[in-house]
């Protein structure tokens, strides 16, 4: 399902299935899409934040157009607990890889893979990237 | 290291099989740690900034002697650092240069057809063109044309300049071996014909390399809070920021202007420190701007692509063009510039 902002509107709350992933994308090409991002992350209720949401940052091959400051950008990462992910919507073969990689997570985080949670799954990616 | 899911200005990215792999060279695609010396790791930006203080030789420096270079478009690259250059063979690179032009003429890949063209070479040092004591002084190309009616007059035509220089380049001189000269910024104005005779001898002379040097948003955005924090004597021009809106059927491109009393209110309201920038008082001054242009017209300039800044003290261009229009500041602004340059050679 794909959302402009949240809250997501009620009238469907009933129609809507189970949500097991939450992928807020920030295109470091717009400052707005950032600020967005943050407002909508008040409306996730904090279960979401053990591993079923993660941040999708595009753009990042258009580093000369870039209008977001990736320190904030990290920092969100650190404060929600949540893994970054990193692509470029424009090149076809990072587009595919980056839909594999969150179809992956999606099937861990709907208890798809047996074994790995999403909370153990969370931690690894984030522990990953700190190097 | 603390952070950064990559080394070197090429993220790597992890696959769904857990395998790394780099980001395939994507030609057209810029890349790059943006703004500042990430020193390898991707995205991490400076936090802070200290403004310039008016350098020592600036101070005893006479406006004069660069006046000329005020007031004119001048494009950016970056250039890698120069190997076996010396202050010293000037005369002798104008001449070798003012050779390999009339070569490229008889090749036919000079400029015009059917007329004869004298071409004079000069390069110059400017010593004012300095940060630190460190930094190298800057080197000026000037290409003049000479009247072919009357050559025994030195009436001459200047036709294209451009300029080498390093202004607080610190970081990069530093780390660089013996025989380099460390010149990082190239500007240049006139014909893009002669910009690429005249890169293409620095390459082949000097094994160099130039790249054009492009601005982003954040770092125009950066500009802008600085140079409008800026005192000014005379009666300062409005400030002007240029947006392009992406994703439109029709370009379209928005100015939004600001009385340059008013920007300076809302900036002074807003730093903190002073002789130092944070990221955060540039955010909250960006942020103010847009929120103003959204109570009137309804449209999140946050989401658009800024292209240009224009203050009393310089205007730059997300393409990597830049003019500057005080003497007093041409320093400070150099020193930016440097820094980008810099950030992309590295």
């Amino acid at each position: 399902h794909l959302a402009t902002s949240l809250p997501l509107p009620s009238e469907r709350d009933h129609l809507r299935p189970r949500i097991d992933l939450i992928a807020f994308m920030i295109d470091i090409k717009s400052k707005y899409s950032l600020k967005n991002v943050e407002a909508s992350l008040a409306h996730v209720d904090a279960s979401f934040f053990l591993g079923k949401v993660c941040f999708l940052v595009t753009g990042v091959g258009r580093v000369n157009c870039c209008s977001v400051e990736m320190n904030a950008i990290w920092k969100l990462g650190e404060v929600y607990c949540s893994p970054l992910l990193f692509c470029e919507l424009e090149l076809e073969g990072i587009r595919v890889a980056t839909a594999q990689r969150l179809l992956r997570m999606l099937q861990i985080c709907a208890g798809h893979v047996p074994g790995v949670s999403a909370l153990s799954f969370g931690s690894l990616m984030r522990n990953s990237a700190d190097y | 290291a603390r952070r950064g899911a990559a080394q070197g200005s090429v993220p790597v990215m992890e696959s769904a099989d857990g395998a790394a792999r780099t980001m395939p060279s994507i030609g057209r695609l810029s890349r790059g740690p943006p703004f500042g010396r990430a020193q390898g790791r991707f995205g991490l930006s400076p936090s802070g900034r200290l403004l310039p203080p008016t350098p020592r030789s600036q101070e005893n420096a006479d406006p004069q002697r660069t006046a000329f270079l005020l007031c004119k478009q001048w494009t950016l690259y970056s250039v890698t650092p120069l190997y076996g250059f010396s202050n010293a063979h000037l005369r002798d690179y104008a001449r070798l240069l003012s050779a390999f032009i009339a070569a490229e003429k008889q090749k036919g890949l000079a400029v015009e057809v059917g007329v004869e063209l004298d071409i004079k070479v000069a390069v110059s040092s400017l010593p004012d063109l300095k940060g630190s004591d460190q930094d190298q002084a800057a080197i000026l190309v000037q290409l003049s044309l000479r009247s072919p009616a009357s050559p025994k007059t030195s009436e001459e035509k200047l036709i294209w300049s451009g300029w080498f220089c390093c202004v607080s380049g610190d970081d990069l001189s530093e780390n660089v071996p013996e025989d380099f000269t460390c010149l990082p910024l190239f500007l240049a104005n006139g014909a893009e014909s002669y910009t690429s005779i005249v890169g293409s001898w620095f390459q082949k002379t000097f094994d160099c390399c130039f790249r054009r040097l492009a601005i982003s948003p954040l770092n125009l955005s950066w500009m802008a809070a600085m140079w409008t924090g800026c005192k000014v004597d005379k009666t300062a021009s409005a400030m002007e920021l240029v947006f392009s809106v992406p994703c439109l059927p029709q370009p379209l491109d928005i100015s939004y202007a600001i009385h340059p009393e008013d920007a300076k209110a809302l900036w002074d309201t807003v730093q903190k420190t002073p002789g130092e920038i944070t990221q955060e008082e540039v955010d909250v001054f960006m942020d103010c701007l847009y929120s103003h242009f959204h109570r009137h017209f309804k449209i999140h300039l946050s989401a658009t692509k800024l292209v240009k800044v224009s203050t009393a003290i310089a205007s730059a261009h997300c393409d990597g063009i830049i003019k500057f229009l005080q003497s007093q500041y041409l320093t400070g602004v150099l020193m930016l510039l440097t820094e980008l340059a810099i950030s992309q050679i590295q």
